[in-house]
């Protein structure tokens, strides 16, 4: 899958026309895989309940999926970099809780102050992240593993069971979460414009481009002059500011927070990502991959509802798509070795 | 631990003496958790009211079991250099099983061995999609961890069996005579003494080692990677079954929900025992020792009114200095030594 790398690090010019082409379609069928899929799921669900396709299920659907596509979008920029975040849905409670917390102490507070205190939290919390994986250069599973422990020990202790009610909170606040926009839900535009903005960063950057090149092959990366131990922090801390953002987001559209907000949630997204083609060593796949996986696997839920299967076989059927969606990536990165070797054996 | 790898990035150190300080550091590491462990329970045994009873460390052995046992196959995992996340939902899902085949009227003997199979069945089943398919392994037992807790809710629903014979219940926290050591107890340390030849003085044990290092080469060097990562893959799901029933019995309740996120708990008490994620390295007594010091220091902070949601600070605490410390004291060495060479 380093394929799709390729594209752009190559510079265009001396790109070999074919391969290019070819790795563009390649680059297309993973995303247009889980469109395909997508897709087929609510026709599905449509052909037999057509208020499956109603604006207002659409919009349930929307604001489900925004929390989940935030966070994904985050842990792509981590996972990219052969790296992993698994204190995210640790710091996502921690922030919910905060914000519950300093709106119902002070609630004048306006919802721009509390958001930026919630990403300000969140980052905070990935920069304990990042220092601890870069500086001390300990594997980013272990310690996001402790510190998501850690962090969701914190927000208990704090909470001490305490839960924050809708009525504790200002209203204009809360109206964050069901506000729209011609018909869309705010917080589905703000996941959009947080999907779009760190996917340019990422296409666009050279700091972007870098952690591709960190997760394809780290040694490489810092013989190359690649500054791998900041790169890796910066990646941490926006994973941390965008669980940030997921946190106050989940506290806006819930309005009710207490400690146990977001436990287990990180493995849905890694799941998201992975589905949507993230390689989980590194190197490759895109935001708009793992945001799709993150619409993907909220809109399986709401469609075994509708087509009353029973709701137990929601989980599992998450379970079979991973497997499904990373042996897809395997086949297609061997058939991309396959060709890419046939070709040099011709002594193109 | 990383340790390796820092050693790796220092230029020009030699390989030698590297090599030695390495193995002696790991020798220090069992024996550092050793000393933790023992200071843990004096302090607590002294400060603590209630910590130093026998019926305590029943309890506090009966809490830790079901981790220990996880542990075992997944230490050797861990030293190949794969892991499996998914073993707590097979817990789950053997657990569910259990529940549905006793409502089925089954004899408990016939469950628990049908039990232990379907771990094993289980296991095999990440280890096709491991060993034959060649995908990583922490992608697919995620994916594994989810699909079989889904298909947990699925056998059983959101419903409990708790109607499980008392004779069987109060076996499995029952006592050898009528000391504090429970007969689970037992059968753990027996599973772990079998789990301790096989990593430690087999052949097979050592090329799990050598293929933790650097797969490649051991298949050159004629180790069958895939076989062995294939029987480790299905000893961790009998295992996680065995577990299963365990958890069962001892809660006198078969939920889908059983031991939920208990995965978590079992890696953060492998690697605090020593063992790198990156493989080739730990020992299974660091990860028993490993096991107890967790389950000590949860149950002395429990005793002392922490709350148990509190106590996870301490667990990441742990399992974040365990890393940590040991490569800072590295990396500052290293720093000097390369100082002291210019000066």
């Amino acid at each position: 899958m380093s394929a799709r790398l390729a594209a752009p690090a190559v510079p265009p010019a001396e790109a070999d026309e074919s391969r290019t082409r070819f790795v563009r379609k390649l680059w297309l069928a993973r995303e247009f895989g889980i469109v395909v899929a997508l897709g087929l799921l609510v026709l599905v669900t449509t052909l037999d309940n057509p208020a499956f396709l109603s604006p207002q299920s659409l919009r349930d659907l929307l604001l489900g999926a925004a929390i989940l596509v935030v966070l994904a979008v985050g842990q792509t920029v981590v996972i990219i970099s052969r790296n992993i975040d698994l204190s995210v849905g640790a710091v996502l409670g921690l922030v919910a809780f905060a914000t519950g917390k300093l709106l119902s102490t002070a609630p004048g507070t306006p919802a721009v102050v509390a958001i930026l205190a919630g990403v300000g939290l969140g980052a905070v919390c990935g920069v304990v992240n990042g220092v601890l994986v870069a500086a001390a250069r300990v594997p980013a599973l272990v310690i996001t593993l402790g510190t998501l422990y850690a962090f969701r020990g914190i927000d208990h202790s704090w909470a001490q069971g305490q839960q924050i009610n809708a009525s504790d909170m200002p209203r204009s606040f809360l109206r964050l979460g069901t506000w729209t926009v011609l018909g869309i839900p705010v917080l589905a535009v703000i996941a959009v414009v947080v999907m779009a903005v760190v996917g340019f960063y990422l296409r666009s950057y050279r700091s972007g481009r870098e952690l591709y090149a960190i997760g394809s092959e780290p040694a490489a990366a810092r013989l190359s002059g690649i500054p791998v131990g900041r790169r890796v922090l910066t990646s941490f801390v926006l994973c941390g500011a965008l669980a940030g953002l997921a946190g106050v987001l989940y506290a806006a559209r819930f309005g009710t927070v207490d400690a146990t907000v977001g436990t287990g949630i990180e493995l849905q997204v890694v799941a998201a990502a992975v589905v949507g083609g993230v390689a989980i060593f590194g190197g490759s796949g895109s935001v708009y991959g793992a945001a799709l996986g993150a619409v993907l696997l909220t809109t399986i839920g709401s469609s075994l509802a509708v087509l009353r299967i029973n709701p137990f076989w929601q989980q599992a059927v998450v379970g079979g798509l991973i497997l499904a969606a990373i042996g897809l990536d395997r086949l297609l990165a061997v058939r991309a070795a396959n060709r890419l070797r046939g070709r040099s054996s011709h002594g193109a | 631990m990383a340790r390796d790898t820092v050693a790796v990035d220092v230029p020009g150190a030699p390989a030698e003496p590297a090599a030695g300080v390495l193995r002696s550091a790991l020798v220090r590491w069992d024996t550092a958790l050793l000393v933790v462990l023992v200071a843990v329970v004096v302090i607590a045994g002294v400060l603590v009211e209630g910590f130093a009873s026998g019926r305590n460390l029943q309890f506090l052995l009966l809490d830790v079991i079901a981790i220990a046992l996880i542990a075992l196959p997944l230490t050797l995992i861990v030293i190949t250099g794969e892991i499996d996340l998914s073993v707590a939902s097979t817990l789950g899902l053997c657990s569910a099983a259990m529940g549905q085949l006793w409502v089925a009227g089954l004899p408990l003997e016939l469950i628990v061995v049908l039990v232990i199979g379907l771990g094993a069945v289980l296991g095999a089943v990440n280890a096709v999609f491991v060993t034959k398919f060649a995908l990583p392994s922490l992608a697919v037992t995620i994916g594994t961890l989810a699909a079989y807790r889904g298909l947990a809710f699925v056998v059983l629903g959101d419903q409990a069996v708790a109607d499980f014979p008392f004779r069987w219940t109060e076996a499995a926290s029952g006592t050898v005579g009528d000391g504090a050591v429970p007969w689970a107890a037992v059968i753990t340390a027996v599973l772990a003494i079998v789990f301790g030849v096989v990593l430690h003085a087999t052949p097979f044990g050592r090329s799990l080692y050598a293929m933790g290092n650097n797969a490649e080469a051991a298949t050159f060097a004629g180790i069958r990677v895939a076989r062995a990562k294939f029987w480790l893959f299905v000893a961790s799901g009998a295992v996680s079954g065995l577990a299963g029933v365990y958890w069962t019995l001892r809660f006198a309740s078969a939920r889908a929900d059983n031991a939920a996120g208990l995965e978590l708990a079992v890696v953060a008490a492998v690697l605090l025992g020593g063992v790198s994620i990156f493989g080739g390295r730990g020992t299974l007594l660091g990860v028993l020792l490993g096991v107890l010091l967790l389950g000590a220091v949860r149950n002395a902070l429990q005793l002392a009114d922490v709350a148990a949601d509190t106590l996870n600070v301490v667990t990441g605490g742990l399992l974040i200095a365990s890393v940590v410390v040991p490569n800072v004291i590295t990396l500052t060495r290293a720093l000097w030594r390369r100082r002291s060479r210019t000066a």
